[in-house]
């Protein structure tokens, strides 16, 4: 019994949170506040799975590429980083790739919005390369 | 009562979504096309190849660097800038080197014997024993790399490698390739250039720009198959592991030392 008051209290709490963060999400719109987006973003084009799937798991679906790349050696994976970044980065006006995690872009965007560290650029390449 | 059955039926639901999704995940890769003579692109790496190298250092010329600045290029280990503040000699420390041109000095003769020296891919490598976190590993074909997402940078690999392989990134990375993702605070080594074999290719780009030099003095190859160069060129003459004594059966042979 004690067990279910706990999970009750877990809901609530999470309800709590999600209001608040919606809340947060208004507040920066009127405030003119764009979140990050991408050409391929806009236009709809297939991602590896539907937008609104990859909007809460985009990072399991790229830790579970990860694992099988670093540790097992399999590229082309779905859900690959530099897939992501191909295809979401976006060009300045002479062309120039625009680092994914600069300011508004398409990952700094919604992880600055959420508070949410961004750690993927440490290592990887923000723009594509070879 | 009903809430909670509920919740748990939800909970149930979303794990059998979320197997699903890792079943998905693993299958396309598998579909990928081949390559010709390498391992398919979208499968996992098997024990049935062992990636080994042959230096003669007989070949490799006095003075020549051709190696280490190709692999520096390979792996974008040349776009590290060196900050403003760091003194030369420090910084010539500190900066991540993973092939280094050594020489070596027969006091008797005074004969002097040049050679590259990077990971030996050891079959039972130190540098993965110490490891506290498991981010030092050695995958099924030999190669033997750090895993950055959970190396936390203590260093006891360095330590334990007894052949002064691997460098830490003291710097942020400002600049980095796709293909080698690297940042401040992890370990690296010498990784046989594992972008292009999992990608299909059969040469590390130290062998490339050795050969394009004409000295030759790498050989390259699978050492589990007996057909391959670098199978043929060891078994023709004789070679050595450096430290042979400490066992650890190194997957880079040298001739000449
Ligand atoms: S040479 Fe050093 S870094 Fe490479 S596998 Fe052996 S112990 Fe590890
Ligand atoms: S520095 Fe990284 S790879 Fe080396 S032993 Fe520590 S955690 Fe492992």
């Amino acid at each position: 019994m004690k067990v279910r008051a706990f999970e009750h209290g877990l809901l609530l709490a999470l309800a709590v949170v999600l209001l608040a963060m919606a809340g947060v999400a208004s507040a920066d719109d009127k405030a003119g506040w764009k979140s990050g987006t991408s050409l391929a973003a806009t236009q709809e084009q297939s991602c590896v799975r539907d937008a609104a799937f990859m909007r809460r798991n985009h990072m399991e679906v790229i830790k579970h590429a990860r694992i099988d790349t670093v540790r097992k050696g399999v590229r082309g994976v779905d859900g690959s980083l530099s897939e992501c970044i191909a295809c979401h980065v976006n060009k300045d006006d002479k062309g120039a790739p625009i680092p994914v995690n600069q300011e508004g872009q398409f990952c700094a965007g919604c992880h600055q919005q959420v508070g949410v560290a961004l750690d993927c650029y440490q290592c990887h390449a923000t723009v594509p390369t070879h | 009562m009903k809430n909670t059955q509920d919740t748990n039926q939800k909970r149930r639901q979303f794990l059998q979504k979320g197997a699903a999704v890792t079943a998905i995940a693993v299958a396309p890769g598998v579909m990928l096309h081949t390559a010709a003579k390498a391992k398919p692109v979208g499968e996992a790496v098997t024990d049935a190849v062992r990636w080994g190298m042959l230096v003669d250092a007989a070949k490799c010329a006095d003075g020549c660097d051709a190696c280490v600045q190709a692999c520096n290029e390979e792996n974008g280990l040349n776009l590290l800038q060196k900050p403003h503040d760091a003194e030369d000699e420090m910084w010539d420390q500190q900066i991540p080197k993973w092939i280094r041109n050594v020489k070596v000095k027969d006091n008797l003769t005074g004969h002097v014997t040049s050679l590259p020296m990077m990971c030996q891919h050891c079959e039972h490598p130190p540098c993965v024993d110490v490891c506290p976190t498991t981010a030092s590993f050695r995958r099924a074909d030999g190669i033997v790399m750090v895993d950055r997402h959970l190396c936390i940078g203590c260093r006891y690999c360095m330590m334990a490698c007894p052949y002064k392989a691997r460098s830490f990134v003291h710097e942020v990375v400002e600049h980095k390739l796709t293909r080698t993702p690297r940042g401040k605070g992890c370990v690296e080594s010498c990784n046989f250039c594992v972008h292009r074999l999992d990608n299909g290719q059969t040469t590390t780009a130290c062998q490339d720009a050795c050969a394009k030099d004409g000295h030759n003095a790498i050989t390259f190859g699978d050492l589990n198959n007996p057909d391959s160069e670098v199978s043929k060129a060891l078994k023709e003459q004789s070679s050595t592991q450096i430290r042979a004594d400490l066992k650890l059966n190194t997957g880079v042979r040298y001739r000449g030392v």
